[in-house]
């Protein structure tokens, strides 16, 4: 394998040989949401034939979207960080607590949100890059203190009523040309809101960032292997420190898309972003092990992940178990793909 | 080397006490124990009194501490065989206690959600639900041991889906039990003052010492986890151990299952032994014992747990929201984690070192 | 400093806690050439360029350099790249991960930006100039070993060093890559660079190296040319034998006399395993005391392994006492009563947490089985009598063998593997790293295990300590079997040419 891979050459299975990990993984995961989501224009027909059907998908999904980014990166760099459902929690939770029952005003609430991620990022990145503790126990950890500061700031769910807050709330991105008509004949323009915007502005920079930037490539270095990107001269601690900080970040704002998009606070929510945030970096192509991964792959894997939701519950199995069901089962299937291909890899070499 | 058995000799019986395994727990428990005595010593009062049945039993918080720690005590068993051979937690046994209760409650039931009169005998319903909690936990070890997956990471599966398996494994009814027999598992047996989860978990207990006893379970997963490659070369199968410890966590799954599900003779699939993997997990550590797997002392560990219960009573007492409590123990969590993390021990030493050279001086 | 010297290290000193390392050790580097260090396991190679390359801190003696004013001070890695002493290991330091232009010029620079279009047509400079074939933009995985090498290379040629130290970098290459690598050290010694080969692949150096510097124990041995150095004089420095008396020393053990009709305990044929070695044969008689001797390197491990089914085992048959049997993993071949005792005793032998008397019983008690543990007071018998048989210094049977010495945590091992009753016990390096005491004491135990009987496969670095206890030497060179040695042929003139090879 080590010998025919050095000069690319024609033939299809040669080409297959060529494929990178990173860009075979995000193939699978592209392939397979327009595979799903074809399917459903098809079989299912509805709001999959219209776009504001995709549309309404962003708009569910633009917190998980950010999140998932954070999530990729730390796992890019071999990390892992399941405190974020938590974060995003406790970042509703004080924001709707701020504004609601203290009065206050919306861009002074967006600094607290950050303010929320960036805590949480920077501690938990200075345990794990400078004294060494396994991620998982300190987001383990992370996650349960969120989850429980959040009950102690608020018991109770609550609507938040701000004038300020919910005009941004309410704000519409018209998508031009891409309305229809309903029932009655009307036209309707199509919509995003305004997390959608954030969210793949998020995208964007993190694609940039990972790609082109030189602590980008670091992420990667430090992920792929650790003992030789310390050779190479990569200052390790400090970019594990901070794709741990910028995980953080990215939870301070997803936790403020999602209070953003359902606009109260309480303790149950986003129970269970973690997990879908990781799945969704699986699905896309990033490596548990680190050093592969692509911000690309995460965004059509939150896509993935919520068609597949969207494809169950309109399938007449709209218990919501079957949306965990097929999730663990998205996970567990990508999951053991990778673990194939590191065999493959492994015995190649 | 020779130096340092001389050191080690003359250390005094203090230093000896302290670096014990069970100081830390001990340590802890004596800490709490002060600090509810200073807040008033009702705590430690134990009284008989008549329960809703009309038995007469003893109450108290001791006893609530005994009775409620038995489900952690049991998951602490497994979870330490886990964390030994496998170097990494299960985080998924809280969602399978939720399937495990699930099944109990199908069997009994019948299909049935309102049952007259059980639908199988208990001791048949517990049987099925070993088995497919056995099941869960051999796909936890298969994914770790053959797949080489992260423990943490392929338990999250179970984890993220074992809640939606357990309500549709009763298609989301929740069937209520009224036959008081099941209770006797989760209260009391009629004459008997002690709480049964008490009985249950020293029975677990006596089990796994009797199975450390005699078999070579204990040997063969501690080498699995400090050497792989050794045990390797000795003639073992690490997957295999890895897999079997994970089919006892299986086992002691389904045992709290029953408990649980005894306690309030239905379920609640979102609530259900909610967290208590954090408990486990904590039990491990605060007995001392490595999560990065390795050498085991499972009497430290189940002390552990019980020492968690207690510092949860105490929480209880003072007031603190069921949903708040995560955010205290998740601090116990990161002190433990820090304390223990090699570079902070380096750290401490150096800064010993240093005391002594000075004291020298 | 001369003119052409581009590096000098003068009287080096380092000691490990109770190991002294390097002592007084000089090494001159000139420009344009390529300068191999030889020298058998523990010969204080490895530590010198630890030292040279700031991983280790030397305790004495003084490091010049081309163009720098009086000795320079290393202190990390960092350090020495900057005044341009670059290393390139065996194991690829590289991000496989990344592409090929990322691994040349990440790390290097400070600030956030980099100008990729720049850096990729850098990189395309740099690998023409060179000759290798990668593209800038090719994820490094996807290149060949050899080129991955390569690239290792280019990289620290191109952060302008002065001395380039290639460790080992040559043994997971096959032929024609080696091929290309030279032709890119020739290339890379015509501009001037120098550069220190480590290697133990003989062939090698005689066909690319301008000078010798040979080490043992610790000590410089000398500095040679490379035409005033034979081979077998080459091979006679490393193991320390003058070659004018070497053949006064012989074997010390009778040849083994084999009566026509013994059917051996143990009879490979065509045994391979994936660890890299070719298909061997190799046979063994009860009582018999024989070993695999060979440089470092040239697969003596690997046989033993593949033999005890330590490594995955892909051909090959077996006999034991004219039987076929099928030894697929290690407990097979526990079953068949082998034993084995393991080359890295950290890595694959004691199981450093648990006590002396739960590694000594481990083997024993996986072949007894799951059920059917000793008994504590057993488990306490059987290790005393084993740590009194073999005199191990414990504080107690309970004592973590992690913390014993090096010698004793051998002897634990050894007592394991005797107390399975082998009828065949391999040895694989059991004398390394350990006292001169421990050592005599383990080569009289083999010798009195063979009279009783058992029959023993002893691998060692040291000729003679082989030649002391084998009637019988089977040589290996680059993972072949290319001789096997006994009776008369048995002395360290004859086993060294062996080894050695070739015609000089």
């Amino acid at each position: 394998m080590s010998n025919n891979k050095t000069k690319a050459s024609g033939g299809f299975a040669d080409k297959f040989n060529n494929l990178t990990d990173t860009n075979l993984l995000l193939t699978i995961t592209v392939v397979i949401f327009f595979l799903m989501y074809i399917g459903a224009m098809i079989f299912q027909g509805g709001l999959f034939l219209k776009p504001q059907g995709f549309f309404n998908l962003l708009n569910a999904n633009a917190a998980l979207v950010v999140l998932a980014c954070g999530l990729s990166l730390v796992m890019i760099t071999g990390g892992i960080d399941i405190s974020v459902g938590g974060v995003t929690a406790l970042v509703s939770m004080c924001c709707a607590v701020y504004l609601d029952k203290m009065g206050g005003n919306v861009f002074v609430s967006v600094l607290v949100a950050l303010a929320i991620g960036l805590a949480f990022g920077a501690f938990q990145g200075f345990l794990v890059a400078y004294l060494d503790i396994q991620p998982f126990i300190i987001t383990l950890a992370g996650m349960f203190f969120a989850r429980g500061m959040t009950t102690i700031v608020n018991t109770k769910p609550f609507n938040v009523a701000n004038e300020a807050f919910n005009k941004l709330k309410m704000a519409r991105v018209i998508v031009p040309g891409m309305g229809s008509a309903n029932r009655k004949g009307q036209y309707i323009d199509a919509y995003v809101e305004i997390g959608v915007v954030v969210a793949i502005l998020v995208v964007i920079v993190m694609f940039c960032l990972l790609r082109w930037t030189k602590l980008g490539r670091a992420f990667y270095a430090v992920g792929g292997n650790r003992q030789s990107a310390l050779m190479l001269g990569i200052n390790v601690k400090r970019t594990r420190f901070l794709s741990h900080l910028l995980c953080g970040l990215l939870a301070g704002i997803g936790g403020y898309v999602y209070f953003l998009h359902v606009g109260s606070g309480s303790p149950a929510h986003a129970s269970g972003a973690e997990m879908d945030a990781i799945a969704s970096s699986i699905i896309g192509g990033t490596m548990l092990t680190g050093g592969v991964g692509n911000i690309a792959g995460t965004f059509f894997g939150v896509l993935s992940l919520g068609t597949i939701q969207n494809i169950v519950s309109s399938a007449g199995l709209g218990e919501a178990w079957w949306i965990g069901i097929t999730r663990a089962a998205m996970l567990c299937l990508f999951l053991v793909i990778q673990s194939v291909v590191m065999v493959r890899k492994k015995k190649a070499s | 080397m020779q130096k340092n058995e001389v050191k080690k000799s003359n250390e005094s019986a203090l230093t000896k006490m302290v670096r014990h395994q069970m100081f830390i727990p001990l340590l802890a428990l004596v800490v709490l124990a002060v600090f509810n005595l200073v807040m008033g010593p009702d705590f430690f009062k134990i009284t008989v009194g008549q329960n809703s049945a009309g038995n007469m039993v003893l109450q108290g918080y001791l006893i609530s501490i005994l009775n409620d720690g038995s489900e952690l005590a049991i998951l602490a068993i497994g979870m330490t065989l886990v964390t030994a051979a496998s170097g990494g937690q299960d985080i998924s046994v809280g969602a399978a206690v939720a399937i495990a209760g699930s099944v109990l409650l199908r069997i009994l039931g019948g299909g049935n959600s309102r049952p007259e009169e059980l639908a199988a005998p208990i001791i048949v319903a517990f049987l099925v639900s070993c088995i497919v909690a056995m099941l869960f936990g051999a796909f936890n070890g298969v994914l770790v041991a053959y797949f080489k997956i992260q423990p943490m990471i392929a338990t999250l599966i179970l984890y993220t889906a074992g809640r939606s398996i357990a309500a549709w494994i009763n298609n989301n009814e929740l069937p209520v039990i009224t036959d008081p027999s099941l209770g006797y598992y989760g209260g009391y047996i009629p004459g008997i003052p002690i709480p049964t989860p008490f009985f249950i978990a020293a029975f677990c207990v006596a089990i796994i010492f009797l199975v450390l006893k005699f078999t070579n379970l204990g040997l063969y997963t501690q080498s699995v986890g400090i050497n792989e490659n050794s045990a390797k070369l000795n003639g073992l199968n690490p997957q295999v151990i890895k897999v079997i410890t994970y089919v006892i966590m299986g086992l002691c799954v389904a045992v709290v299952g029953l408990i649980k599900v005894s306690r309030i003779q239905t379920i609640n699939y979102s609530v259900i032994a909610k967290d208590i993997e954090m408990d486990a997990i904590l039990a491990v550590a605060l007995g001392g014992n490595a999560l990065s797997g390795g050498k085991f002392n499972m009497a430290a560990s189940i002390f552990g747990a019980y020492v968690i219960q207690f510092l949860t009573s105490t929480l209880y007492r003072f007031k603190v929201s069921s949903d708040a409590l995560p955010a205290y123990k998740a601090v116990v969590v990161i002190v433990l984690v820090v304390i223990s993390a090699p570079t902070v021990k380096e750290w401490f030493g150096n800064m010993s070192k240093k005391f002594k050279v000075k004291e020298v001086a | 400093m001369k003119d052409n010297i581009v590096l000098q290290m003068k009287n080096i000193h380092k000691s490990f806690p109770g190991v002294r390392a390097l002592q007084g050790v000089d090494f001159t580097l000139r420009k344009g050439e390529v300068h191999a260090l030889m020298g058998e396991n523990g010969a204080g190679k490895s530590t010198l360029i630890k030292v040279l390359t700031g991983v280790y801190s030397k305790d004495e003696g003084d490091i010049f350099l081309d163009g720098k004013q009086g000795p320079v001070a290393i202190h990390s890695p960092q350090d020495a790249q900057k005044v341009g002493i670059s290393t390139v290991y065996q194991e690829i330091t590289l991000c496989p991960n990344l592409s090929v232009a990322e691994n040349m010029f990440i790390g290097r620079t400070s600030g956030m930006g980099q100008n990729w279009k720049k850096v990729n047509s850098d990189t395309e400079k740099i690998l023409k100039s060179l000759d290798i074939p990668a593209t800038a933009t090719q994820q490094l995985e996807t290149c060949s070993l050899a080129v991955q090498q390569m690239i290792a290379i280019a990289r620290a040629v191109d952060m302008d060093c002065k001395v380039l130290i290639l460790d080992e970098p040559t043994s997971s290459l096959d032929e024609q890559e080696v091929e290309k690598l030279f032709k890119l050290m020739r290339d890379l010694r015509s501009r001037g660079v120098g550069i220190v080969f480590v290697t133990h692949f003989l062939d090698q150096v005689y066909e690319i190296c301008d000078r010798i510097t040979v080490m043992r124990d610790g000590q410089l041995v000398g500095e040679f040319e490379i035409e005033k150095l034979p081979r077998v004089q080459l091979v006679s420095k490393m193991l320390g034998k003058e070659l004018d008396d070497m053949s006064d020393i012989k074997g010390e053990q009778k040849a083994y006399e084999r009566k026509a009709g013994t059917v051996p305990v143990l009879e490979a044929q065509g045994r391979v395993s994936d660890a890299g070695i070719k298909p061997f044969d190799f046979h063994i008689d009860k009582g018999e005391v024989n070993g695999f001797t060979g440089l470092l390197g040239s697969g003596r491990s690997e046989c033993v392994r593949a033999i005890f089914a330590a490594d995955r085992v892909t051909g090959g048959t077996i006999k034991m006492n004219g039987k076929p049997v099928k030894i697929n993993k290690p407990l097979d071949a526990m079953r068949n009563g082998i034993a084995y005792l393991p080359e890295d005793r950290k890595g694959d032998g004691i199981v450093g947490d648990l006590s002396v008397r739960e590694n000594i019983i481990l083997a024993q008690q996986v072949l007894k089985g799951f059920f059917k543990p000793f008994s504590k007071a057993k488990q306490y018998e059987i290790a005393d009598e084993y740590i009194k048989l073999l005199s191990i210094k414990t504080a107690s049977a309970d004592t973590p063998i992690k913390s014993l010495s090096g010698g004793n945590q051998q002897k634990v091992i050894l007592a394991r593997w005797l107390f399975t009753h082998p009828e065949y016990l391999i040895l694989d390096e059991p004398t390394r790293g350990i006292d001169v005491g421990t050592k005599v004491d383990i080569q009289k135990l083999v010798l009195k295990l063979a009279s009783e009987g058992m029959s023993v496969t002893f691998i060692s670095s040291e000729l003679d300590e082989m030649l002391r206890t084998c009637s019988r030497l089977v040589v290996m060179r680059d993972r072949k079997v290319v001789g096997e040695l006994s009776g008369e042929d048995l002395n360290q003139s004859k086993v060294m040419s062996t080894i050695a090879g070739g015609d000089k």
